[in-house]
């Protein structure tokens, strides 16, 4: 076939076109949520003195984190999706997470005296939160990385890796309602092994779904 | 290609988005343009035929045009698409070449000029369901419109334009994989 007879037939199929990617993507994000929220309250729940945590600013802090990861990986996302879009200025925003942490964790080993600090930093939760923090970002991955297949990465294997972090952001805000392990000096550690997880299954993944 | 080339392939996409056919023809046509020259400057090697890769990627714009944002210059999006199609091929052809070497070195050259002489499109469309098939040709090779493919083959126009977009996007998978 020549290229003019290609180019009169792809014209003579102008009129379907699919759904708008903001559609999709905000269509996905409610479904993630969903799947989050069935997954989460199924099996662990949210804590016993969720009441009483909600007035601690280490408690709150952890949802400004995992929020902002959520938020930053999920525009990160919708900028890989489309070609010609700079990878790295889409992803400059993730730096937002990871810098509130640290400064938080400063600010926590000014706060607390040093014999604290182990007991903090190591926690009592820290295999159920490698497990759990997985577990409910598994089914939001998938679902992430389904709708980039409506888009058009041209990196698919990095637009993968970010579906792994907006996962982890949003699993992690569930998680972290269920965690009696408030301190950043915990959050810096255990969250981000667990949400390497998802990128990494991410990754793996976004190169064989998300080709076109 | 100057600014005032670029604006007017913008608006050309802008056009066709909106539903303009003979817009987003002269859009695709200006985009094959482009994308001819963009290959043939990059292909080197022998074994890959650059109007292969100007086919995929023209079949990519078609499908992937709704990632387009209309506030952003046409150009841009249209080169990504092209260079990740020309990368994807490299990738694919080195490793077809790897495991025909292996096996036997000797056929390596004359298999390679054979595949030359057949468009990758074609060897995409003979493997089709028969009924997409039937209507992706009688569009593309006979250059029949969609009323006269449906009065010719006995369908609704309706189910043209789903067999047409179908048959369209399965060779678009099917591109450069058998």
């Amino acid at each position: 076939m020549e290229t003019d007879r290609l180019i009169r037939t792809l014209a003579a199929d102008g009129a379907p076109r699919g759904m708008s990617m903001s559609r999709v993507w905000s269509l996905t994000a409610l479904a993630a949520a969903a799947i989050a929220a069935a997954v989460f309250f199924m099996s662990i729940g949210p804590r016993g003195d969720i009441a009483d945590a909600a007035h601690t600013i280490r408690f709150l802090f952890k949802f400004v984190v995992t929020l902002a990861l959520f938020a930053t990986a999920f525009a990160a996302l919708r900028g890989l999706a489309i070609p010609g879009v700079n990878p790295a200025r889409a992803m400059a925003p993730l730096v937002l997470a990871p810098a509130l942490l640290l400064i938080a964790v400063g600010l926590e080993l000014l706060a607390i005296p040093p014999s604290q600090i182990e007991s903090r930093w190591i926690g009592s939760n820290a295999l159920i939160c490698m497990t759990f923090i997985p577990m409910i970002g598994i089914g939001p991955l998938a679902a992430f990385l389904f709708a980039l297949r409506n888009g058009a990465p041209t990196r698919p294997s990095l637009a993968g890796a970010v579906s792994g972090l907006v996962a982890g952001g949003l699993s992690a805000t569930f998680y972290a309602a269920h965690c009696t392990d408030d301190s950043p000096l915990f959050v810096a550690t255990f969250y981000p092994l667990a949400v390497a997880i998802l990128v990494v299954a991410g990754a793996v993944a976004g190169r064989f779904v998300a080709r076109w | 290609m100057d600014g005032r080339e670029e604006a007017e392939l913008t608006r050309l996409l802008r056009a066709a988005v909106e539903g303009d056919e003979a817009a987003y023809a002269k859009f695709l046509d200006k985009a094959a343009g482009l994308v001819r020259g963009f290959a043939r400057r990059r292909i080197t090697q022998g074994g890959i035929d650059p109007e292969d890769i100007v086919q995929e990627t023209l079949l990519a714009i078609h499908l992937k045009r709704h990632t387009w944002r209309t506030d952003a210059p046409a150009a841009p999006w249209l080169y990504a698409i092209a260079r990740f199609k020309l990368i994807d091929t490299f990738r694919k052809t080195g490793r077809r070449m790897e495991v025909t070497m292996d096996e036997d070195f000797d056929v390596a050259a004359p298999e390679g000029e054979e595949q030359a002489s057949e468009r990758e499109i074609d060897r995409a469309l003979a493997v089709l369901a028969p009924g997409q098939r039937a209507v992706v040709s009688s569009v593309s090779v006979d250059g029949h419109s969609i009323g006269e493919t449906a009065t010719k083959l006995g369908m609704t126009e309706v189910a043209v334009r789903v067999a047409l977009h179908r048959g369209l996007s399965a060779i678009a998978r099917k591109f450069g994989r058998n």
